[in-house]
């Protein structure tokens, strides 16, 4: 009896699906490639498909959560965070450049640079909550603006070329700091859920975009301003895009402006879903989230590792996640929730 | 079996997590009877309706129908057996035009295509036989909930249904509507359509049904001929017990209404364009002031505009003698004001969230983004008020849409209880909930009133007004046409204000 009302807990638990999805990925994977686990370090840094995997998944890590908080405001998704990240990438790049396409020395100290990029994107973040929090257009349509024109904006700040910034310090957030054998941007992302997480725990703004989230109108009459709050979260969700786009502009050190984040905004969507979460809005549930976001990059590294092309990746990445997301779905959630009670009653 | 049964259900029993629904229950209706369905919150009914038209599964027992045995795993599929369900809440589509909706799901086809004059006339028709107020061509969204709820009916009924669930059908219409409805259900009773009716207004069980099923606590208290089931019985039955209560709630309490300071609320030529004309209004502390008139008066948003739930854009409000300007209603919250509104699905609860959250919500809102309530805080309210209110839960983090009706009710006058507010506005707090939680809402109201506290008060029952208000104000229309206190509140004199005979020379 403890036994089955022990696992019927553990099935219902919002994180219990993500992480059987999460194992289920790295376990294949394990199968097909004996070697999957092993670390090893080479040249004094970590090495191995699963250091690899931690590591390429800190810019969707850090995507996933702005998307979060977005998707539960306002029952709808930024599509154009992709976008963002280039023009978080440009900025800074054309800024340490000084305008020039390829630089050996910077015209700006990095960490100014960064900041403006990021803001920038936070500005972009701001224009889609407008649009959505206080035009009431549909998030999809809203962030579709962006979406096309974003890339246009990095295109036009860069000059229509790709800007190198050839300076070891830039390559430091998309590498290794010094001797530290842990890649950079994995900090970055740690951070990032921490900072956002102690911004959860310690404000109310979780509850606040649940509540706006689930019904706006009862509360607006309890007091709450859904306007702002959907505003604040595209907000949130632009700056995090940012952050995003400088980690991914500092591994090539160099803004792309028609690369950098291409399809992201549809990985981090997928994230969210991957997480458990209703993309309806309402409630959430960022550790879901952040899994999701891993799950996907594993996916993503170990169809590489089993010497999948690029060009026939999306295949392959598409049937895993029509799998997972049938496991997740309530009706299959159900079934299994069912068939281990009549077991145990027999 | 009787030959007259449509459908029997034995020994139904439904279990959730930590309660048991329904213990044992049998229900039996026969061809052409309307047959109410009784009892307080969480007594089961609600339940018993979902079982049977396969919201949720039967777990155990047997629902015969016809003297099949049938199991329904979705409304669909209950619908198909015959059985049709009217909600309080009208579940159609509000974008969509009256015709689509009475005729969604099955349209009549011309070929492969939908024959939208076929739509149009038969709408038409159905709505001129029902007498429903409404064009085929018009936005649900646009009809008022009344009409909705007739149009529901009206859809369920062209389905040709062996038994029509009402599940509390009458909350939202008037008299009027109300009588159009029973005419209607005769109409169906003679044709030998089984009706199911759940309700808690008294007089209209008596009004229509021919036989009563009462539950408590999710069992079968018995079946009973309406006509040899006197009323105080009934109402005994439904509680367990004899209830005097209701006739005397009013006496102790004193009614001490504090005239000498500065009004609470004083209103001046307030109004809101489009939904409340223009009005004065006072009230004192330990006052109870009730809001009377017929549906779409302007009950509602005369509060509303108090409240700042709908902006008012003309006029002076003056808090406490001070004058103050409300944009929205957190400003309206810091002046120590709390609205429980009227509708409680759509403006009231915040479903998925716990109780706890849904009874904290309004103080974090008021304490702001950065004053976060400590876990503790939190559970520490929920539990008082869970405990005071005595709400029914499995937990205080259940998810509040799971509770019955009354009990939702309570966690959101808990949730304005915990601001510790100077005024409240309660808009129809006892709508849709059964007499038990009903006189504990009207008896919290003058305790209320008696602590000091200014209590606006609306009901469509005038008689619960009566024993709880020391004045009313009656609205017809949108304006306010008259103020009624002392000897002046009785059912009598309300009735000829709301009326606006041969002195009402107000507009």
């Amino acid at each position: 009896m403890t036994k089955k009302s022990t696992w019927n807990r553990l099935v219902h638990t919002p994180l219990f699906m993500p992480v059987v999805c999460l194992i289920a990925v790295l376990l294949i994977n394990l199968i097909q490639t004996p070697t999957f686990f092993k670390v090893s370090i080479n040249n004094g840094v970590l090495y191995g498909y699963i250091i690899d995997i931690i590591n390429r998944g800190s810019e969707l890590v850090i995507l996933a959560v702005g998307m979060t908080l977005v998707t539960a405001a306002s029952g709808g998704q930024d599509i154009s965070v992709g976008a963002i990240m280039a023009v978080a990438a440009a900025i800074c790049c054309q800024l340490l450049s000084g305008g020039k396409v390829s630089t050996n020395t910077l015209a700006m100290p990095i960490v100014l640079a960064a900041l403006i990029g990021i803001l920038v994107a936070g500005l972009c973040g701001a224009f889609n909550g407008l649009l959505v929090a206080k035009f009431k257009i549909q998030p999809m349509v809203a962030t579709l603006i962006l979406f096309t024109a974003g890339r246009g904006i990095a295109q036009l700040v860069t000059k229509g070329q790709i800007t190198y910034v050839r300076v070891p310090s830039y390559k430091v957030l998309g590498a290794y700091i010094g001797k530290c054998p842990v890649p950079t941007p994995v900090f970055v992302a740690i951070l990032t859920v921490i900072v956002m997480q102690l911004i959860l725990k310690k404000t109310a703004l979780g509850l606040y975009i649940e509540s706006v989230g689930i019904n706006g109108s009862a509360s607006r009459l309890v007091g709450l301003n859904s306007t702002f709050l959907k505003f604040i979260s595209y907000v949130i969700c632009g700056l995090l895009a940012g952050i995003a786009g400088i980690v991914a502009s500092s591994r090539i050190y160099s803004a792309d402006a028609n690369n950098i984040g291409l399809n992201m905004e549809m990985d981090a969507i997928l994230a969210v879903a991957l997480g458990g979460n209703n993309l309806g809005g309402g409630k959430f549930n960022m550790m879901g989230s952040i899994i999701g976001a891993y799950t996907i990059q594993a996916l993503t590294t170990s169809l590489y590792a089993m010497n999948v092309s690029a060009d026939q990746l999306p295949v392959y990445k598409a049937i895993v996640v029509v799998v997972i997301v049938v496991i997740q779905s309530p009706v299959f959630r159900k079934k299994i929730a069912g068939h281990t009670k009549r077991k145990a009653v027999a | 079996m009787d030959r007259d049964v449509v459908l029997e259900m034995r020994n139904i029993t439904k279990t959730f997590p930590g309660v048991k629904s329904l213990s044992n229950v049998d229900f039996t209706l026969r061809k052409g009877e309307i047959h109410a369905l009784m009892g307080e919150n969480g007594a089961g009914k609600s339940t018993l309706i979902k079982v049977l038209t396969g919201v949720y599964d039967l777990e155990e027992g047997s629902i015969v129908m016809d003297g099949q045995n049938i199991v329904n795993h979705s409304p669909e599929e209950a619908q198909k057996n015959g059985i049709s369900t009217v909600y309080q809440e009208v579940n159609l589509c509000p974008n969509l035009t009256v015709k689509e909706n009475l005729f969604i799901g099955r349209e009549p086809r011309k070929g492969r295509l939908i024959d939208w004059k076929e739509v149009k006339k038969r709408s038409a028709d159905l709505l001129r036989e029902l007498e429903i107020d409404a064009d085929p061509d018009q936005m649900l969204g646009d009809c008022s909930l009344a009409v909705q709820q007739m149009i529901a009916i009206a859809r369920a009924v062209d389905m040709q249904c062996k038994v029509l669930i009402l599940d509390e059908p009458t909350s939202s219409l008037d008299d009027e509507e109300v009588e159009k409805l029973f005419r209607l259900m005769r109409m169906l009773r003679d044709k030998e359509v089984g009706i199911i009716f759940v309700t808690h207004f008294l007089e209209q069980v008596y009004a229509v049904c021919d036989r009563i099923t009462v539950l408590r606590n999710g069992e079968l208290v018995g079946e009973y001929k309406a006509s040899e089931l006197p009323r105080v019985q009934l109402v005994a039955k439904m509680l367990g017990k004899n209830l005097d209560d209701l006739a005397d709630i009013k006496s102790g309490h004193e009614g001490h209404v504090d005239t000498e300071g500065p009004a609470v609320i004083e209103a001046d030529d307030l109004g809101h364009s489009g939904t409340i004309h223009p009005f004065d209004l006072t009230i004192h502390k330990g006052e109870v002031i009730g809001l009377t008139g017929l549906l779409g008066s302007g009950r509602s948003e005369m509060v509303r505009c108090i409240y700042g739930a709908d902006k008012a854009d003309q006029g002076k409000l003056k808090v406490d003698g001070k004058e103050v300007k409300i944009n929205k209603p957190l400003d309206a919250m810091h002046l120590g004001m709390a609205y429980l509104p009227e509708d409680r699905k759509k403006d009231g609860i915040i479903d998925e969230l716990s109780v706890r959250e849904n009874i904290i919500i309004a103080l974090q809102a008021k304490k702001g983004m950065f004053h976060l309530m400590s876990r503790k805080e939190m559970e520490d309210a929920a539990d008082k008020f869970i405990d005071l209110l005595d709400i029914k839960t499995a937990d205080r983090e259940t998810p509040i849409k799971s509770l019955s009706g009354g009990n939702q009710q309570k966690v959101i006058i808990a949730r304005w209880l915990l601001t510790n507010p100077e005024y409240l506005i309660l808009d129809e707090p006892t709508r849709g909930i059964d007499i038990g939680t009903k006189t504990e809402i009207q008896k919290l109201v003058l305790d209320l009133a008696d602590q000091g506290k200014a209590v606006t008060f609306i009901s469509s029952e005038i008689e619960e007004m009566l024993r709880t208000c020391s004045r009313m104000e009656v609205l017809r229309d949108g304006y306010k046409v008259g103020e009624l206190s002392g000897d002046q509140l009785n059912q009598a004199e309300i009735m000829k204000t709301i009326a606006g005979g041969e002195e009402g020379d107000n507009k």
